[in-house]
């Protein structure tokens, strides 16, 4: 049956952090280093907010309204990136980016992320795997535009 | 309808027969229309209303006569009332920028309703705040209907503009936009129609509905893509400065200015969109001699068959009317637990391609507090074994992600 397709998708693990995200939690307006993205296309929506030391990121968590996929995604590089600077985790994002882009990678670097690589046999899908990357890419390296 | 006149509905999609459900977003197109289309391109093509020789006489006579197929389809009075657009959302720019700059002050108000699609919020939004008038939304009623009581106190006499969807793209309702009508003209007010969702379903009959303005989409009602019809009432037309300048739509030009064509030819600067008028006028032959109330049968029969089995699936909610009796082809709805692009994922994967999203109606979204839904919307072509499918693979889906992943 065509639905054990969803398999490469929607993997046991993917599900579990979906349904039980990790550091999701309503981002407080009063909470400093933040930013939202929207995917208009679908009306997906995330907003994160990181606590900063420095370069390092010492603890982070996400809030929105999302697919399996971009909520699992969320869930995946907020458990990475913790006690990561930034040059470490603009690495791992240009991994992350590269993977559902279908590219060899290194991807043993991603952790739990890497079981996203299913995306690529989801054209359609990509986006809501890379928004949560893209909304972190936008607060740590170009705040002004995040706000 | 026959399903073998739409060559692209016999494929299938990940090993599956396909089933179109997204003929709301735009419908497929029969080979007839197709087949006009590349008959023009191989034997007719010329420019129109300029060249003196038999093939641009030609290309003339088959544009002109789609704009006669156009006025008949929707019973206007004069064919003059039929302009050519790029589809709705060109319609209602229109509009906006050309009647409601002339006409709209600060001391005005727009008057449109929570169901819009966006082409008939965001023109209304720039123009408010280019005059400084005040845009209004009229509320729904719980089962997703107009508040009609809303509405009698929303316009008023300082209301310019009544734009309204004459069927939603999202709840699955037909709003009542004769009675609409009368309640802006006795404000004096002008009533325009969103028709893009009722005009490919529906018998449109614009004199009986009294609208000024009627806009629609060839191509979600089988014609091609980049065609539409803004339809307007001839002494508004005749008022109206054209949106665009240049070939085609003059009489003379100096250096310093220019006179105009008359109506509707004023309206259509630039080479038109021959291939797509002509691609219309084939559609309304395929629609008018199936029958539009045919269509309306089918299309009620289809939803009397599908919407029932829909709410019987445990979890699964449908937006708008629960009565088949009042819901349109365009059926809204989510299934507890599974995101609605989940869902469409995996419809996909079984060939049924259905919408899922905020379907370009966000305002409706937020006040449903929704953030997506899935949508399927049917044409007259499809049958009553593809809704079983449907129903029978939401149930398959259900239990693959409460069992796969409980």
């Amino acid at each position: 049956m065509s639905l054990h397709n969803l398999d490469n998708l929607y993997r046991q693990s993917v599900m579990a952090y979906a349904k039980h995200p990790r550091h999701y939690r309503p981002v407080a307006t009063t909470d400093c280093n933040q930013a939202t993205k929207y995917n208009p296309t679908c009306g997906d929506t995330i907003t994160i907010s990181v606590e900063l030391s420095g370069d390092l990121i010492t603890d982070i968590h996400f809030y929105g309204d999302g697919c399996a996929i971009s909520k699992a995604s969320a869930s995946m590089m907020t458990d990475l990136v913790i006690g990561k600077d930034k040059a470490e985790i603009q690495q791992l994002m240009d991994n992350f980016l590269k993977m559902t882009m279908g590219e060899q990678v290194d991807t043993d670097t991603l952790g739990e992320a890497q079981l996203l690589a299913g995306v690529t046999k989801f054209p359609t899908r990509i986006k809501c795997a890379t928004l949560p990357w893209h909304t972190l890419q936008a607060l740590l390296f170009s705040k002004e535009e995040a706000k | 309808m026959k399903q073998a006149d739409f060559p692209i509905l016999n494929q299938t999609i990940n090993g599956q027969r396909m089933i179109y459900l997204d003929n709301a977003a735009t419908s497929q197109k029969p080979k007839q229309v197709i087949d006009a289309m590349t008959h023009y391109y191989q034997v007719d093509n010329a420019n129109v209303h300029r060249g003196i020789y038999d093939l641009s006489e030609r290309a003339t006579a088959a544009y002109e006569a789609s704009r006669d197929k156009v006025q008949a389809f929707i019973h206007a009075k004069y064919r003059k009332e039929i302009v050519f657009t790029r589809g709705t959302t060109e319609s209602i720019n229109w509009l906006a920028s050309t009647y409601g700059v002339a006409h709209v002050t600060a001391d005005d108000d727009i008057v449109i309703s929570y169901m819009e699609h966006h082409s008939n919020i965001v023109p209304w939004q720039q123009l408010a705040q280019k005059t400084g008038a005040k845009l209004k939304y009229v509320n729904l009623n719980s089962d997703g209907t107009l508040d009609m009581s809303d509405l009698a106190q929303k316009i008023t006499d300082q209301t310019k503009i009544v734009s309204i969807a004459h069927a939603s793209n999202v709840l699955g309702v037909v709003n009542p936009i004769q009675e609409i009508a009368n309640i802006a003209h006795q404000h004096g007010a002008i009533m325009i129609a969103d028709g893009a969702q009722s005009a490919p379903h529906m018998v449109v009959d614009v004199q009986a509905l009294g609208v000024d303005f009627f806009a629609f989409s060839g191509h979600k009602m089988m014609g091609p893509t980049g065609i539409g019809v803004l339809y307007g009432r001839l002494s508004l037309l005749e008022q109206m400065t054209p949106a665009q300048f240049g070939g085609e739509m003059i009489e003379r030009v100096s250096l310093t200015g220019a006179t105009f064509k008359p109506v509707p030819w004023r309206f259509e600067a630039g080479t038109p969109n021959i291939a797509g008028a002509i691609g219309l006028g084939a559609a309304i032959d395929y629609l008018t001699a199936y029958g539009m109330t045919q269509i309306e049968n089918d299309e009620r029969q289809l939803v009397a068959y599908a919407l029932p089995k829909l709410l019987a699936i445990s979890g699964l909610t449908v937006y708008g009317p629960q009565d088949s009796a009042y819901h349109t082809g365009v059926i809204a709805f989510n299934l507890a637990g599974i995101h609605a692009h989940d869902l469409a994922t995996a419809l996909d994967q079984e060939g049924i391609e259905v919408r899922a999203g905020h379907h370009c109606a966000q305002p409706l979204m937020t006040k449903l507090n929704l953030s997506a839904t899935a949508r399927i919307s049917v044409y007259s072509y499809n049958t009553m074994t593809e809704i079983d499918r449907l129903i029978s693979v939401l149930e398959q889906i259900k239990e693959y992600f409460s069992h796969e992943f409980a």
